[in-house]
């Protein structure tokens, strides 16, 4: 008797083993799968005609692998197709958008981050109504703003450049990255800004030793945000810069994509676009590791 | 004005949030090297008058006086003040060292005297081997005593506590209780600390402030607190269980209600004629004498037992006194069941009586 205790004791453990292909598993994966491929279908035929010569596309089959692989559409797109008399391809416009990305970036982030900060930590008479404003400004279409804007940048003298662009972006992207910055410090507890305080630290000391540190989470998401927004930015590129030579990328996809004259070279507007799109998406594969860290390593408190 | 043999003192302090008055003209002088306690439940302004203290809020009214000083207008650092939080408040990107450390080097102290500090205030606490550590990677009570090590290493006049124990569980709370009240013993700073539970403020302070809605209703010992609570409002806050009160009338001396006649002889009136009036007396159930000790008491009444409610160490008994539901504490050992009888002996000189209308001590 004390035997067949023992042996049913020391029977299966842990929690009931579940079937690999039960009938939910089988429908949620293939659910998932199915959506996976509608999604993957546009950037396959995308990167295999951009492989393609002009005859093999001509040949029509748009889902089939190339048959003989090719890399000129690619280097004809980055550095030799020509929009009107210019034959450089795109990488005059990639640099123009590098130029307008990363100061608009860093000076968007870092203005908006200060702000955030100053109104939830050292509120000043009508620092309530400053941030409504503020929230109205992330509410209006940008429509309306344009013209203005135009008429504001030729007074400043910078119309046209791509430092006027900067400064628009700037503009444009504060309200919403106000709004971010001011929700997470809000998170932050207070108590640990009055330590600070008591500790001695000033406005600048608290901004860069106490909350950038803890903020860094936060910053990937703006990161993310604005280095997306910018870069796939065509409105304001258009609007904004009038010479040709100081277009953004987007813009100069667009005059390649869409220009009327001559045949079209599908290979190669397939490789200028996916040439276009590779910022934001080596922006996504770094920060989103980053960003899951950042979250994990964010416990204020315990 | 430089030597001052008051520490802290408070000067006719007001703050209104609007129209809310948060704190109402307080004054309040605090000794060197005194223990203050500012007890009162939440919202009464007790929090709101240690930030004041701090600097971290700015008065609306009145000043704000340390070591012989106006400091109203002074920020934080400049205060001579140390401050402990709730939540413990410590930089979680920083080691224990480097939040230990950080006024210091806010105040460009030298390195090898940062090192000094923090190594004197380590072995103090006795958190030597958590110095390379992160805030995460410690428990409650650890956490805690890092942040008292953040205010000791500051070397200040003036220790601000605000609930620094109340996150904590209850045995680590009794235990940090004890370490704050040694640390007060060896460096003999003033300490001011701010908290809701009457057992921390009676251990710890050398006097207690009762605060209700932006006053102070009361600024004694613990002892006088205790036994002679100066309103009703005092008399209900400090003692668990609560004191019991009984609405009647003051004739000649002689407090009744109902059919009971108490004679007050042996109280200790407030002023030598007190005119008759309605009154209220308050008994502590601690203070109601039973069994063999009856016999002494200069009044016995005898009551039926209600409710019984043993709590080990003691047990607590309702009667009823009257009509009213009143409370005795007899021993643990006490073995006595609804509806016996009990008599009970009660020694006025240990009552607390009130003015009825104004709430006041008689």
């Amino acid at each position: 008797m004390a035997d067949t205790a023992a042996s049913t004791s020391r029977g299966p453990r842990g929690p009931k083993p579940k079937r690999i292909f039960s009938g939910t598993n089988i429908l949620l994966y293939g659910i998932l799968i199915l959506v996976s491929l509608y999604y993957l279908v546009p950037l396959w035929v995308m990167i295999m005609t951009s492989l393609k010569t002009m005859p093999e596309i001509r040949i029509g089959n748009v889902f089939a692998p190339p048959v003989e692989i090719t890399f000129q559409p690619w280097i004809q797109a980055w550095s030799q197709h020509c929009t009107g008399l210019v034959c450089k391809g795109l990488s005059p416009g990639f640099w123009n958008s590098v130029q307008i990305l990363v100061p608009s970036v860093i000076l968007s982030i870092v203005i908006a981050s200060i702000n955030g900060y100053a109104l939830i930590n050292w509120k000043f008479k009508g620092s309530e109504v400053f941030f409504v404003i503020l929230m109205i400004g992330a509410f209006i279409p940008y429509q309306i703003m344009l013209y203005p804007m135009v008429i504001m940048l030729r007074e400043l003298g910078v119309y046209g450049s791509l430092t006027g662009l900067v400064i628009v972006h700037t503009i444009f992207g504060m309200p919403i990255l106000t709004l971010l910055f001011r929700n997470y410090f809000s998170s932050v507890p207070e108590e640990l800004f009055k330590a600070a305080r008591v500790d001695g630290a000033g406005f600048w000391g608290i901004y860069f030793r106490i909350m950038l540190p803890m903020a860094l989470p936060i910053f990937v998401v703006a990161i993310i945000l604005q280095v997306t927004g910018i870069w796939n930015d065509f409105l304001f590129g258009v609007v904004f810069i009038s010479k040709a030579e100081n277009y953004p990328m987007t813009v100069q996809l667009n005059n390649i994509v869409n220009s009327v004259q001559g045949i079209k070279e599908y290979n190669v507007n397939m490789a200028a676009t996916l040439l276009t799109g590779l910022v934001p998406l080596v922006v996504y594969f770094l920060s989103g590791k980053l960003f899951v860290r950042g979250i994990a390593a964010g416990a204020v408190k315990g | 004005m430089s030597t001052s043999k008051y520490s802290v003192q408070i000067k006719d302090l007001d703050l209104a949030f609007g129209a809310v008055k948060v704190l109402n003209s307080l004054d309040l002088d605090i000794g060197e090297g005194e223990f203050l306690v500012l007890l009162g439940s939440s919202g009464c302004g007790k929090s709101t008058l240690l930030n004041c203290i701090a600097g971290l809020l700015e008065p609306t009214d009145g000043e704000i006086w340390i070591k012989g000083e106006n400091v109203t207008w002074k920020e934080p650092s400049e205060r001579g003040i140390g401050m402990v939080f709730q939540s413990y408040a410590l930089y979680p990107q920083m080691t224990v060292e480097g939040n230990m450390s950080f006024g210091l080097k806010n105040a460009r102290v030298p390195a090898d005297e940062i090192k000094k500090r923090v190594a004197r205030a380590a072995a103090v606490l006795q958190i030597e081997p958590l110095l390379q550590r992160k805030p995460g990677a410690l428990s409650g009570g650890q956490r805690q005593r890092v942040a008292i090590g953040r205010a000791l290493v500051r070397d200040v006049d003036v220790f601000l506590f605000d609930e620094p124990l109340s996150n904590l569980d209850a045995k680590l709370r009794a235990d940090l209780r004890v370490e704050i009240k040694r640390l007060h013993q060896q460096l003999k700073n003033t300490m001011i600390y701010v908290t809701h539970d009457q057992v921390e403020a009676m251990t710890l302070a050398d006097r207690i402030a009762i605060m209700k809605s932006g006053n102070i209703m009361q600024l004694s010992t613990p002892d006088e607190i205790y036994n002679r609570p100066q309103n009703k409002y005092v008399a209900d806050f400090i003692g668990s269980p609560s004191m019991n009160f009984i609405g009647g009338d003051l004739e000649r001396g002689t407090f009744k209600s109902g059919g009971i006649v108490l004679p007050m002889t042996g109280y200790q009136f407030a002023a030598p004629q007190v005119a008759d009036r309605p009154a209220t007396i308050g008994i502590r159930p601690e203070h109601v004498a039973t069994g063999a000790l009856v016999a002494a008491a200069p009044i016995k009444l005898d009551t039926v037992v209600d409710l019984v409610e043993p709590m080990g160490s003691d047990t607590l008994v309702w009667i009823k006194l009257g009509d009213m539901p009143f409370r005795v504490r007899m021993d643990g050992q006490a073995r006595v069941h609804h509806g016996d009888h009990l008599t009970i002996g009660i020694d006025p000189s240990k009552a607390s009586l009130f003015d009825t209308k104004t709430e006041v001590r008689l």
